[in-house]
């Protein structure tokens, strides 16, 4: 995983609560075996119709919001689903930070292990990014180490846990960094050898 | 010693290390594996020359993308290669795999349970949200994302912060013809799809006590419908009893001394809940979702809502646009929604207690005109099962499809879609857009009432039904 590094991004608006992760990425694109190529297929039944035409309402599909890195969206974001593929489809596209005033827990975790920082702001501070985002295009700066955003006229700190930061920050790999529990785990299962299947 | 949760006893039975300002590192008894979540795992591995730590706590079975005909014959190239890809990995990973020929073939959180590898007081995990179906059993279950998967595989432990408990106390009993389905889509329906959020939820109380461990299954099934990382309800004698003699279940002296233990587990009383929720089972009426998630549901007897008669500006939107892909009208009877598809199967509603339900329902009817009907057993111990007590005669009689075992139409990866612009009753647990196909609609009710749906071609009260037929 690359390490999280502050940076600016133009913000998407998405006004709608409980994405659920079906929406995200179908299922139709379950079926590769990869991690890589999932934006085109990112939130593919908004963004296309039955031919595969790009439906001009949907806010992706709009020439301001093309290159965005940001995605600010409602209560619940990446409900349903376990499915990593809907954070490999969002990293895949472009989007390396979502702000959502709150997020599904698998959701949630699934972000971190891939490097996305996926950050739960106050609902009116939300509400204020994405009124703002449906009007004009701007950018806003995200910075983990101090836990900030900032855009012109914006300035809000948020809360991570600590832990996830630095995993974050250092671009941990995880499994890794379990492996130096061996000792422990192995005494826990010398203790606790169950009859197992 | 103070008074604990099972989720306090379960959990800290597991901690492999604590330390302040970290998650737990949390030891996971039973990883099970399908083929969907998993090819991105094992290539992880094999790019790290990393081994799976421990086989024989892993299990293996395909069921997502499996064909649901009788020959079992994969067209679909993509979906083959997965499959394909699972058996690979699981040979070359030395694990054991009930494959698509193998007697004990199924949803993965049908045949868990089956097979006696789902047990109280485990740490259980699968990269499916739907594994909090195996709290059924006392067990902490839950589901994971593939990077997870591969940290399992590897490690045989994962990071986790320290859920909270959230008891939902079901007092009361069911009414006659209201079933487990119906008691959990009514608590999503009143308290919304994040009320569990960060959040192990108990279910306790008469009517969960009464429950059989299928009801059981189902009602835990859901919990991630309402947003909880678990669901969990203590052991109790109808756990013991449906575990004694399965495959994986510890046997003779073993599995008396096991079942004092797993008795043991049940939340003490006194013990703290981060929160409770009491709901009164007795008010409960038979349930119809009208809408694009698993909250937005009502009574057979209600109508669909106004989407004007809801004081909250998000959700009056949200009503809004599901009411336009459902293509329904305000102030329409549910009763009177007509169905063109039924789907009886997934991982909610598919054990041989859902399919007797739905036998009981069909025996004597027929299928209504225009209306496609498939019955998909959950497993393939549960097919030879009902076909053992003749279900598949009355199903077949009655004009219903009796197919192969798998997720099929739950979430339409295989060849099992619901047209778009046609509308399915649906024993599943997900009424998302486009979840049965694209431009799919779903409603989600209780394989009674699917049943029902099915031989009227609209929604019908099973209570009355029964009564009639
Ligand atoms: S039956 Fe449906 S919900 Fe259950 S595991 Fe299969 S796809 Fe998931």
């Amino acid at each position: 995983m690359h390490p999280f590094k502050t940076f600016e991004g133009r913000v998407c608006p998405l006004d709608r609560t409980n994405v659920d992760t079906d929406q995200i990425i179908p299922k139709q694109f379950l079926k590769r075996v990869g991690r890589k190529g999932f934006g085109s297929c990112l939130f593919y039944n908004w963004r296309f119709d039955e031919h595969g035409n790009k439906k001009a309402d949907f806010v992706l599909n709009k020439p301001e919001y093309a290159q965005s890195s940001i995605l600010v969206a409602r209560d619940n974001f990446g409900c349903g689903s376990s499915r990593e593929h809907a954070p490999w489809a969002l990293q895949d596209y472009g989007f390396r930070a979502i702000i959502a005033p709150s997020f599904a827990d698998i959701f949630y975790n699934n972000c971190q292990k891939n490097g996305i920082l996926a950050i739960r702001l106050d609902p009116t501070r939300v509400d204020e990014l994405i009124r703002r985002g449906a009007t004009e295009v701007f950018a806003l700066t995200v910075d983990l180490e101090q836990q900030k955003l900032s855009a012109a006229n914006f300035d809000e700190h948020f809360e991570i846990d600590p832990y996830q930061k630095e995993v974050l920050l250092k671009g941990l790999d995880e499994i890794a960094m379990t492996l130096t529990y061996e000792d422990e785990i192995a005494t826990y299962e010398k203790q606790h050898e169950t009859v197992v299947h | 010693m103070k008074p604990r949760t099972i989720i306090e006893k379960i959990w800290d039975q597991h901690l492999i290390h604590e330390e302040p300002g970290k998650p737990d590192l949390l030891y996971i008894d039973l990883h099970l594996v399908h083929e969907v979540t998993s090819p991105q795992a094992f290539e992880g591995l094999r790019i790290n020359h990393r081994p799976v730590r421990r086989p024989d706590r892993t299990f293996a079975t395909v069921d997502h993308n499996v064909p649901t005909s009788e020959n079992r014959e994969t067209k679909d190239a993509i979906s083959k290669l997965q499959i394909e890809t699972l058996q690979k990995n699981c040979q070359a990973f030395d694990i054991e795999l009930a494959d698509i020929y193998s007697p004990h073939q199924g949803i993965v959180h049908v045949i868990g349970p089956e097979l006696g590898l789902t047990q109280p007081g485990k740490t259980m995990v699968c990269g499916d949200s739907h594994t909090s179906t195996h709290g059924a059993f006392g067990a902490i279950a839950f589901g994971i994302g593939t990077s997870e998967v591969e940290h399992v595989l590897a490690t045989q432990t994962l990071w986790q912060k320290r859920p909270k408990a959230m008891q939902i106390k079901v007092n009361g009993n069911l009414g006659i013809g209201v079933g487990a389905k119906d008691l959990i889509l009514a608590i999503i329906a009143k308290y919304g799809i994040s009320i569990g959020t960060g959040h192990i939820v108990e279910y306790t109380g008469e009517a969960i006590h009464n429950l059989s461990m299928e009801e059981r299954m189902t009602v835990c099934n859901m919990s991630i419908e309402a947003g909880a990382k678990a669901g969990l309800i203590s052991p109790d004698q109808t756990t013991v009893d449906y575990l004694r003699g399965r495959r994986f279940a510890p046997k003779g002296a073993a599995f008396d001394h096991a079942a004092q233990k797993w008795l043991a587990l049940a939340s003490d009383d006194g013990a703290h809940y981060d929160r409770t929720l009491e709901i009164d089972a007795s008010e409960i009426q038979p349930q119809v979702t009208w809408g694009t998630n698993p909250s937005m549901g009502a009574s057979i007897n209600d109508l669909v809502p106004d989407p004007e008669s809801f004081d909250d500006e998000e959700k009056r939107q949200a009503a809004q646009k599901a009411i336009a892909y459902m293509d329904l009208k305000p102030g329409t009877p549910i009763h009177a929604i007509p169905i063109d598809v039924v789907f009886i199967g997934s991982c909610t509603n598919s054990r041989i207690g859902d399919l007797r339900q739905a036998a009981e329902v069909a025996q004597g009817n027929h299928v209504h005109e225009g209306v496609r009907a498939l019955i998909v057993p959950g497993s393939y111990q549960t097919k030879k099962q009902a076909e053992a007590e003749g279900l598949d005669q009355i199903f077949k009689e009655a004009g219903f499809e009796w197919r192969e075992p798998g997720c099929s139409m739950c979430l339409a990866m295989n060849d099992d879609i619901v047209p778009a612009g046609k509308r399915c009753a649906s024993t599943s647990n997900r009424n998302f857009e486009g979840r049965q196909g694209t431009g799919s609609r779903t409603h989600l009710v209780s394989p009674a009432m699917a049943a029902a749906a099915a031989i009227q071609g609209h929604f019908a009260d099973i209570r009355e039904f029964t009564a009639i037929h």
